[in-house]
């Protein structure tokens, strides 16, 4: 039976729904001590002094611990995954409010949280920056030297820069954006904002640490077990091989849990009492980990007699708060897709990375992705409309068309930008009357189409045993949050090995035992890791026939696996292990053009079309129709790949119509469910998710990511659809019925007041 | 602390635990090694700690431990005591109503509630009582398909 393209449930389902899905939550050990955290208070300020007797104190307190302790243990006590700027717990300085200032240790949890909270830290606070614009100059720098990490070659001149918050500036010319602009027949420009918001992943941050003899065991909940092992390693200066990283089920990812985020501070608390140490954040603690970087995009954009957009200038900043966590690489890797999917010959893009005193960005579904495409197709619309064009005309007149070479020079190949436009238009009906409504309840429709890079180049490894009864078990790093990642593999060494799907057995990350992956991450795992299957299932395959041979089977017969070890080695003994490795071509942008014509392994396409329903008495919209799509190459389980989509465009509709991070002073003011509101289920739209077939010849069984894809379009999408509906422009996230109601007022002559 | 003995029934079993009042019935059930019902937002918002005491939904992470003193306690794990799924995890599998599967326990906890008073559980019906329910991976559309399938069944 065919095994790829089949509908299967995924493999753990029944462990999830009876609630014996293993999660790191579920993990105590004998011996193990609970951690909690002392935070810094105070934007930005150099740390005077730490009183921890209080602390200290209180009866079942183990240890407080600070990061002078820290720096016993491991004089560079510094981490991340682009820049070491990210002390354990803070040294000197803190640079935003929530940063881990102090740990106590004890055997009760609420023994250390009370005891976290008679911490007296005494600061000489510093004057802080919080907007990415302002911190473009350096009146406030938040770093007082950069320390990039040293494993990408473009970050290596921003070694020891002074006087700066810019963690990575990328830029990249193509043709002649002056000289474009200059014989277009309209330029228009525009300025678009998002707005900080988070992952909050349900199972919040957790990791434990054991310490063995000269090991350490990491258990966590985390999407990168590799790179967590490779970097716990060179904090101690051990070997790889003393340090063993497991990752069990995640409750939830989306881009928060990738690289070392609680791991170095378990590791290093348990080294130093020589126990078992627990860290378990709760959901405000997560508002302080990790979040969704805001932007401010300036677009501007020369467009021809005939409609044709001859020239697009992009300056783009990132807000990564105060440690770079990933964001320089978001600012270049999904900085030269700025433009959007479209074929334009004169591009110039300028995009900042920037440190400020928040809670740190980095990745977040779609790895910066939305926020371009929240710019780049608002202000397509806006164009369409000053043009007088529909807007899918628009589109279709401009878009990148296979075989075109997009601003980075690198050709579009297997993306379906064109279907997945077309797909939406039609399901939206959009050639059909449309009612826009009367009176107060106005109705608009809107579109939007993005696409993504994928992270490059970038490892993964697998390995199929076979053991002597036939039955297969995979190995890999891969981390199954609920995408389904575990299901897709054991359909692809199904389908080569000729075997059910169900009877495959996946073995979860632990880095003792399975092989190097990258990262699960940037909807690159269906792709990377998803060749390296096929590979090592063809590997084992292949000696599998060998030792049929060996075993002087006649060729071509198809025996079972088990009767070939039977007949080999004379019992059931033996096993079979295919192993195979994958990375894909790639080449560095130029530092001077910021060109390559070799960016990306593969294109992820996606794009929402919706119908709104706003309220102009009130401001509120109502999204009556969603429908999304995106490019998913030839589907592995095309039920699963639907819930992908479906769940990435309801987590981006609560970016764009409530969530948002409010400060005050660097405080966040709403770290909690009760006052940040993420989607719930009375906030569904009706909605269509449409897989648009295509082939990623690349791809393993034609196969591409697309855990993000579904996030491009839905900001745009409905911002298009109000101003169809009553006529405003909503240029910044979220949209919310005060912003609507701001500006249909504001349109009307009546400004609302200022709050 | 000053422990405080209790005696309740815990999945249609006698048991007693001594435990100290500050404690919720999440933590309580973890002595038990239940690990169904989860504390997430501890808050009473998110619903991943939803708790059955005496056959009503209640969120465990707000809940004190010493409160089940006397009464009955069902958890997700008591479901397919007999071997067998309910027929709400059964149809959670066939519409693929989860992702990451934290908040699922919740999820099926609180429809089992709604299906024992609504049998046939209009659209208002399924959406008022699983809107104390959060799920982050938003696996609602096949959460409504999946109460819509047991009902049926």
């Amino acid at each position: 039976m065919k095994q790829v393209g089949r509908d299967i449930p995924r493999l753990e389902v029944r462990a999830k729904v009876t609630g014996r899905a293993e999660y790191v939550y579920n993990l105590r050990l004998p011996g193990m001590l609970y951690a909690k955290i002392a935070r810094s208070t105070v934007p930005h300020g150099r740390i005077r002094s730490i009183d921890t007797r209080a602390a200290k104190a209180v009866a079942g307190v183990h240890r407080v611990v600070t990061g002078e302790d820290i720096r016993k243990l491991i004089a560079e006590p510094y981490f991340g995954p682009a820049f070491h700027d990210q002390p354990i717990l803070a040294l000197d300085k803190v640079h935003h409010v929530g940063e881990p200032v102090a740990a106590v240790l004890a055997g009760d949890p609420h023994v250390a949280e009370r005891a976290a909270q008679l911490i007296e830290v005494e600061y000489d606070e510093l004057p802080a920056v919080y907007d990415e614009v302002a911190a473009m100059q350096p009146d406030i720098v938040v770093h007082d030297m950069l320390k990039p990490a040293g494993t990408f070659a473009d970050l290596k001149h921003l070694k020891g820069r002074t006087n700066t918050n810019i963690a990575l500036d990328y830029h990249l010319r193509r043709g002649d954006v002056d000289a474009a602009m200059g014989r277009a027949s309209r330029v228009v420009a525009h300025t678009f904002k998002t707005q900080q918001c988070l992952h909050l992943p349900f199972e919040p941050f957790v990791s434990v640490a054991e310490p063995g003899d000269g090991t350490l065991t990491i258990h966590t909940s985390s999407q990168t077990p590799s790179f967590v092992r490779t970097e716990i390693a060179r904090l101690f200066g051990w070997p790889e091989n003393r340090v063993r990283v497991k990752v069990p089920y995640l409750g939830g990812g989306f881009g928060a849990k990738v690289y070392v985020k609680l791991e170095a501070l378990v590791a290093a608390l348990s080294m130093l009492v020589r126990r078992p140490v627990k860290l378990a954040l709760t959901m405000e603690e997560q508002f302080y980990m990790i979040t969704k970087h805001p932007t401010t995009f300036r677009i501007k954009s020369g467009v021809d007699q005939d409609g044709k957009v001859v020239a697009r200038a992009c300056e783009v900043f990132w807000n990564g708060g105060a440690y770079a966590d990933i964001g320089p690489r978001v600012t270049q890797k999904s900085g030269f897709t700025a433009p959007g999917p479209y074929d334009i010959d004169n591009i110039s893009i300028d995009s900042y990375s920037l440190y400020t005193n928040r809670t740190p960005a980095g990745a977040l579904r779609g790895f910066g992705i939305p926020q371009l495409v929240w710019a780049y197709e608002s202000h397509t619309d806006l164009i369409a409309r000053e043009l007088g064009i529909d807007p899918v005309e628009f589109r279709r007149k401009n878009i990148l068309r296979e075989g075109r070479p997009q601003a980075s020079g690198t050709a579009m190949q297997d993306a379906a930008i064109a279907e997945v436009l077309d797909t939406i238009a039609a399901r939206m009906n959009w050639s059909a009357p449309f009612d826009r409504g009367s009176g107060t309840i106005r109705r608009g429709r809107g579109v939007a189409i993005g696409f993504k890079a994928s992270i490059s180049p970038t490892t993964s490894v697998a390995i199929v045993n076979v053991a002597a009864d036939g039955s297969t078990t995979l190995y890999t790093s891969t981390v199954d949050m609920g995408q389904g990642s575990d299901t897709a593999f054991a359909q692809m060494v199904a389908e080569v090995l000729d075997l059910d799907s169900e009877d495959v057995r996946i073995v979860h990350p632990d880095t003792d035992v399975t092989p190097y992956d990258m990262g699960t991450l940037g909807s690159r795992s269906l792709f990377h890791m998803g060749n390296a299957v096929r590979l090592a299932a063809e590997d084992a395959r292949t000696k599998l026939r060998a030792l049929a041979a060996e075993a002087g089977l006649p060729e071509g017969t198809n025996y079972p696996p088990a009767e070939i070890f039977k007949k080999r080695y004379g019992m059931q003994a033996g096993n079979v292990i295919g192993t195979a490795s994958f990375v894909p071509t790639y080449k560095s942008p130029d530092a001077q053009t910021g060109l390559s014509d070799n960016v990306t392994p593969f294109w992820m396409i996606g794009g929402s079309g919706v119908e709104v329903e706003v309220d102009t008495e009130t401001g509120a919209v109502r999204v009556t129709k969603l429908v999304n799509a995106a490019d998913c190459g030839k589907p592995i389980n095309p039920g699963v790949a639907r819930t992908q989509l479906s769940g990435a465009a309801i987590m981006q509709l609560g970016f764009t119509l409530s969530e948002d991070m409010k400060l005050d002073g660097g405080q966040v003011t709403n770290a909690s469910l009760a006052d940040y509101k993420i989607p719930g289920i009375r906030d569904i739209p009706p909605m269509q998710n449409e897989l648009v077939e295509a082939e990623q010849r690349s791809g393993p069984f034609g196969a591409k990511g697309l855990g993000e894809s579904g996030t491009f379009g839905v900001s745009p999408a409905i911002a298009n659809a109000i101003h169809d509906a009553v006529g405003v422009r909503i240029t910044a996230l979220p949209i919310t019925a005060e912003a609507v109601l701001r500006a249909l007022r504001a349109q009307a002559g009546q400004p609302l007041e200022d709050e | 602390m000053s422990m405080q003995n209790i005696n309740f029934t815990l999945n249609g079993q006698a048991v007693s635990a001594d435990i100290e009042p500050h404690r919720n019935l999440v933590e309580l059930l973890q002595r038990f090694d239940l690990f169904g019902a989860r504390e997430s937002c501890g808050q009473g918002l998110c619903g991943c700690c939803t708790v059955l005491v005496d056959d009503k939904a209640v969120s465990g992470c707000l809940y004190f431990a010493t409160w089940v003193d006397g009464k009955s306690v069902t958890t997700v794990e008591s479901l397919d005591a007999n071997g067998a799924l309910s027929i709400v995890q059964q149809a959670f599998i066939d519409c693929g109503a989860f992702q990451c599967g934290f908040c699922t326990p919740g999820f099926v906890l609180m429809v089992h509630q709604l299906l024992k008073e609504h049998p046939n559980p209009s659209d208002d019906d399924i959406v008022h009582y699983l809107s104390g329910n959060l799920c982050r991976c938003a696996a609602y559309p096949e959460i409504i398909e999946a109460v819509k399938v047991a009902a049926k069944r």
